[in-house]
């Protein structure tokens, strides 16, 4: 069961991470902790979503969550890359019961077995969160005329 | 007497599951203990033929109720070496006990601005945030011993921390997170001359040492049943009488009055000042079980045993490679909770993979957030041992971080 946690997936973006280090210029930047494990991590992001851009420290899972997300919605255009946000909110909170799709979630799909983790599900959402809330900041998915 | 582990272990029912398929290891006494069938049976039987309301009933149970529950406080009152068992404020927690005494400081300390406060950086943060607050509210000064390399209270700063301005002074007696021991009396002869008193957050010393308040010369300890074997929902404030007596009520109610009015009150003397609202009675008789099991192993004994165990340990997780201990290396003025990092491997995920192997081991900041900064590092991992760990358990969670080790290789 163990092994369906730590998926090669998810230790390999844990060892080598996607897009990691905070970078200019950006629009929108939250702060997240996991108060329970001492887990942070801050994501940025440009208001077009042409880079997303984050640095942290935590577990594996919360860490490997940090590469996939970069990896996945960098430089999506916004509705896709808010379908997939939705998408991997729904695998995650689904328990274990959600069939992931490949397609829409890429190397997403790996963190299934981590919704069977009750404990674990934050870590992996860690980062996710951090990012609706830097996006919220940055006007991401605001049509001009709302912003203006 | 030996201590024979083996017979310890047969009263525990929970020692005999299995975890993810394999014979639980349980190295979390720190943050609970397991409970002897002893408590639940003592707690099941009051319930099943005693169940009354403490101090108001003339009925038969009322008073079985209230005798069992005075009876607690007279063994835990035995337990510590306090003078009289009106010592002993049962509350419902540590947290609870220290707030008792932080949330009354203000008053019965007359604190102001110039006042000054001292904790250290070893707390757990139920003994340092109550007083974080209480400087906020009163304008005090809220000050700090540091934490030395090797894990040690760093008391170089003593006559200068620990001055005329000195209030009150709260420290933890055994850390939660280092295992360190740590030896009061210099501090508290520090607190006489100044004329400042002093707090001892006891929470992992009394369930694994001898604790005898008299000799340990404070004014306040606290501490909680459920990491001595005893169920949650119940702690201890002990303060010396002429103290509590000069103590305002903290949560106030049913119990802490002597006269009421409408226009006013006056309070009861203590502890019942101390003890609003019908208290955990259950928990109380269940804790004064948990007090005479170990009574009747003997706090020595248990003592002796956690530290052949934690020289074990430390040995044996030294010999883990890639493994840092923090805290104290050898067992001298240690106890059995011992915090370590696995390189390149976050606690998380160490402690989900014992947890697969049927270890069970802390990870996080283990409420003691400023230690792990002072070692630089998000979050520990953490065994700790008690009266039924063996060696055996301990090769266990080697082997586990051998395992740790090659999955995250």
């Amino acid at each position: 069961m163990i092994d369906q946690l730590y998926q090669d997936i998810i230790l390999d973006h844990y060892k080598h991470p996607h897009g990691r280090g905070l970078r200019d210029p950006f629009e929108g930047e939250a702060h997240h902790v996991n108060p329970t494990c001492g887990d942070e991590i801050t994501v940025r992001v440009t208001s077009d979503l042409s880079d997303i851009s984050y640095d942290g420290v935590g577990c594996s899972i919360s860490q490997a969550s940090a590469s996939v997300l970069h990896e996945l919605l960098k430089g999506r255009p916004v509705p896709e890359a808010l379908r997939i946000q939705e998408a991997f909110l729904e695998l995650m909170q689904g328990r274990g019961q959600v069939e992931p799709d490949e397609d829409v979630l890429g190397d997403g799909i790996a963190f299934a077995g981590v919704a069977r983790y009750p404990a674990r599900v934050k870590c992996a959402l860690l980062p996710w969160m951090a990012f609706k809330d830097a996006a919220a900041r940055a006007g991401v998915g605001v049509s001009p005329e709302v912003k203006a | 007497m030996t201590f024979d582990v083996a017979r310890v272990r047969a009263d525990f029912p929970i020692l005999g599951r299995e975890i993810n398929g394999h014979p639980l290891v349980y190295l979390d006494s720190a943050n609970t203990s397991q409970k002897p069938r002893q408590v639940i049976d003592a707690m099941r039987d009051h319930q099943e033929r005693h169940n009354g309301n403490v101090s108001r009933s003339v009925h038969t149970l009322g008073t079985e109720s209230t005798t069992a529950y005075e009876a607690a406080r007279a063994k835990v009152a035995a337990f510590i070496g306090a003078a009289t068992p009106d010592e002993v404020v049962f509350t419902k927690n540590s947290t609870e006990a220290i707030n008792l005494v932080a949330w009354t400081a203000a008053d019965f300390l007359s604190l102001g601005p110039g006042d000054e406060i001292v904790v250290s950086e070893m707390e757990h943060h139920s003994n340092l945030v109550p007083w974080q607050l209480l400087c906020q509210r009163t304008g005090a000064t809220l000050r700090w011993f540091g934490v030395t390399d090797e894990g040690r209270l760093d008391e170089s700063q003593l006559e200068t921390l620990v001055t005329e301005r000195t209030k009150l002074v709260s420290i933890v007696h055994m850390s939660n997170i280092l295992g360190t021991i740590n030896d009061p009396a210099r501090i508290v002869a520090r607190a006489r001359e100044v004329g400042a008193l002093v707090l001892l957050d006891c929470s992992q010393s009394v369930p694994h040492l001898p604790v005898d308040v008299a000799a340990l010369g404070a004014d306040f300890i606290a501490f909680t049943g459920h990491k001595m074997l005893g169920p949650t929902g119940i702690g201890v404030l002990w303060g010396r009488m002429a103290l509590l007596e000069t103590m305002p009520p903290f949560l106030a109610g049913g119990s802490t009055i002597e006269t009421v009015t409408m226009g006013g009150t006056t309070f009861a003397p203590p502890p019942a000042r101390f003890e609003g609202g019908t208290p955990p009675i259950t928990e109380a008789i269940g804790l004064g079980a948990a007090v005479d099991y170990l009574t009747a192993l003997g706090m020595e004994n248990i003592h002796r045993h956690e530290q052949e165990l934690t020289a074990y340990a430390l040995k044996a997780l030294a010999d883990v490679p890639g493994l840092r201990i923090f805290g104290p290396a050898t067992p001298e003025g240690r106890g059995g909770t011992v915090s370590f990092e696995v390189d390149g491997v976050h606690p998380h995920d160490v402690g989900q993979i014992l947890d697969d192997l049927g270890v069970e081991v802390r990870v996080g900041h283990h409420c003691a957030r400023p230690v792990c900064t002072r070692f630089g590092v998000p979050a520990m991992t953490r065994a700790s041992f008690y009266l039924y760990t063996t060696t055996d358990d301990i090769d266990a969670l080697a082997r586990g971080l051998e395992h740790v080790r090659r999955v995250f290789a």
